[in-house]
């Protein structure tokens, strides 16, 4: 933890630091960041504490799949959790429906942790140690409550109705909207109110934007003009305690339009659906039956900072625990069969090879 | 602090190991910084930045900024043993804040186009002191938050570009510019990328490896450097490729497979 000294070199420390009793939602970053929680406790560890204040997070939508809308529900959630308020905008014609099927957080697991503890008598081998991680990393405290950073949400139990019918809770509908200029100007009013000064934090608050870029909004072949918003909104947020969590379907995007919302996101996530009954893959990865999608993180947000995150993995498999809990796992590679005849470098998925592979997207 | 130790990426940009006596590389060139999603370029701006301020005296840099505000550039440059804020004070850098800047579409009257922002570095530059006028460089980040700015008006892009090149190349001053070359490496209009490296004199490509991202090399870079001889005519091409490593208060560069 940062303590208040002299500075006696060049080198600025965070000064100021928060107690974490008096706000749950909120964990100090490094260079002088703060975190909020994604709703997700795989995906906050592996994003080394959760989503950085200022921060413009987009994920990339597989046009086959919803998967977007589980990380969405998740962040949603968290933040109505710790009252913490929210900006919902979807080209659906009725956005606050959608309220409704946020999670709740749900009961405590029975086996909490799914990496088997270290055992003395067990001798795992050294190609194998990596799947396990390091024991000490579990931010999820599991007290269940209102009080932790990060809540195990139930995505199949709703969230009581009380935590966003309060005036907590603004969504917004651009299905009908001419172009972004009105959900801009929301935007920067909601932004207005969480705008960074010197002092402590007092309150965080969240923006989610689903599907911005749908053909169903009338804008949609206005590329440049969606440019500028995303441009617009990130340089607001950078200066503001707000997470701004935007998805886009980039299938549906001109390459070069999809890669400068690439290259603005702080944070850059994608998920994709994984076909069933996929023989191929079944062969590939083991748990192939529990899994309904990936989730591939290709750029972590450097906020004060030139040093880039290299991760120990960027692919994880999706899956819901007990059909309620969502998790992130590594990809574990099924044992190679001796008996096929392609050598090893070739078959292996998790490397980079020249073959495109069914994961490498 | 005169007489620091050369590394591959001050060598690669025409650096000498005794700054005071010989010219500074940069003067009227252009160097163009190009890197992509995986891979960011933004630490060879920082590398610049840091080497204007501590190799010369007298030496101011004006900062257009698109993509992050000055915080941020505090922070890294802090680490990195250069502080800003006292620049500023002292009048050797300026800010100008971008992140807002949008152009208003066509039709409407250009009272805030990229004109303005030309005008905004001339009048920067004219207000330096003149003891700081001698070295100074321009520098943005990033070209391609400039397009959507200017509403991707390629054409104004590129007269901006053109006129800052023509600014700093008569008076002996530096320019650099960070782009993202994936951008435009899909094939929808390749003729703006490339007029630009054209144009650049010294093109710094930052790529991840082949082989995939890794913690101890975070990339490599090719490093093109345009060495014209005006009296004899004589141009020459230098290449040079290294990878680097990119730490808060260090970038380390090294040939390929030389890390100990």
């Amino acid at each position: 933890m940062a303590t208040t000294r002299t500075r006696v070199s060049s080198f600025s420390h965070n000064v100021s630091f928060l107690k974490s009793s008096q706000h749950p939602g909120l964990k100090n970053g490094p260079n002088g960041t703060t975190f909020i929680s994604s709703g997700i406790s795989d995906l906050d560890k592996i994003l080394g504490g959760g989503f950085s204040l200022g921060s413009l997070v987009m994920i990339m939508e597989d046009a086959e799949a919803p998967h977007h809308m589980l990380l969405l529900r998740n962040f949603m959630s968290q933040g109505l959790l710790h009252r913490q308020p929210l900006l919902y905008a979807s080209p659906s014609k009725d956005p606050r429906a959608f309220l409704g099927t946020l999670p709740s957080p749900g009961s405590s697991k029975d086996d909490t942790s799914h990496k088997p503890s270290h055992e003395k008598d067990l001798r795992i081998a050294w190609q194998y140690k990596k799947y396990f991680g390091e024991p000490q990393l579990n931010i999820n405290t599991n007290n269940g409550g209102h009080h932790d950073y990060c809540n195990d949400l139930d995505l199949r139990k709703p969230l009581e109705r009380h935590f966003f019918t309060s005036n907590n809770v603004d969504c917004v509908s651009i299905q009908n909207s001419p172009n972004l200029d009105a959900l801009k100007d929301r935007c920067a009013e909601f932004l207005a109110q969480f705008s960074r000064n010197e002092g402590s934090i007092s309150s965080a608050g969240r923006i989610a934007i689903q599907s911005f870029c749908s053909p169903q909004c009338k804008y949609s072949d206005m590329e440049w003009h969606m440019l500028s918003f995303i441009r617009s909104l990130k340089g607001m947020a950078r200066s503001s305690n707000v997470v701004v969590v935007v998805t886009f379907p980039p299938s549906l995007l001109s390459p070069s339009c999809s890669k400068r919302l690439q290259h603005m996101a702080d944070t850059l996530l994608s998920v994709r659906a994984i076909p069933d009954e996929d023989k191929e893959l079944a062969k590939l990865l083991t748990g192939y039956q529990d899994m309904v999608g990936l989730l591939n993180v290709h750029k972590v947000a450097r906020l004060n900072t030139q040093v880039p995150v290299i991760l120990d993995a960027t692919t994880f498999s999706i899956k819901l625990q007990k059909r309620r809990f969502l998790v992130f796992e590594c990809l574990n590679q099924a044992p190679v069969d001796g008996s096929g005849g392609s050598s090893y470098g070739n078959s292996g998925v998790c490397s980079r090879s020249t073959k495109v592979g069914p994961l490498d997207f | 602090m005169e007489h620091q130790g050369l590394n591959l990426m001050d060598q690669a940009l025409g650096f000498h190991s005794n700054m005071t006596q010989q010219p500074w590389p940069l003067c009227g060139r252009f160097v163009l910084v190009e890197d992509c999603v995986d891979t960011s370029g933004a630490f060879v701006l920082h590398h610049i930045l840091k080497r204007s301020f501590t190799s010369r005296p007298s030496s101011a840099v004006i900062f257009l900024a698109f993509a992050h505000p000055i915080n941020h550039y505090d922070r890294v440059l802090r680490k990195l043993g250069c502080n800003l804020s006292s620049q500023r004070d002292n009048g050797r850098f300026f800010f100008l804040d971008m992140l807002m800047l949008q152009c208003p579409v066509e039709g409407k009257p250009k009272h805030d186009g990229l004109a303005t922002v030309f005008e905004k570095i001339e009048r920067a530059i004219s207000e330096l002191h003149p003891e700081n006028k001698k070295f100074v460089t321009v520098v943005i980040d990033d070209i391609s938050c400039l397009e959507v700015a200017a509403n991707g008006s390629s054409n104004d892009v590129l007269d901006f570009l053109h006129y800052c090149y023509t600014l700093t190349s008569e008076n002996g001053y530096a320019l650099v510019a960070l782009n993202h070359q994936d951008i435009y490496s899909d094939g929808e209009r390749p003729a703006f990328m490339l007029e630009i490296e054209y144009l650049a004199d010294i093109l710094v490509k930052v790529d991840p490896l082949a082989t995939g991202l890794a913690k101890d090399v975070h990339g490599q870079v090719m490093v093109l450097n345009k060495e014209t001889q005006k009296q004899q005519g004589i141009s020459s091409i230098k290449v040079q490729n290294f990878h680097f490593k990119i730490k808060e208060n260090n970038i380390e560069y090294f040939y390929p497979g030389t890390r100990t």
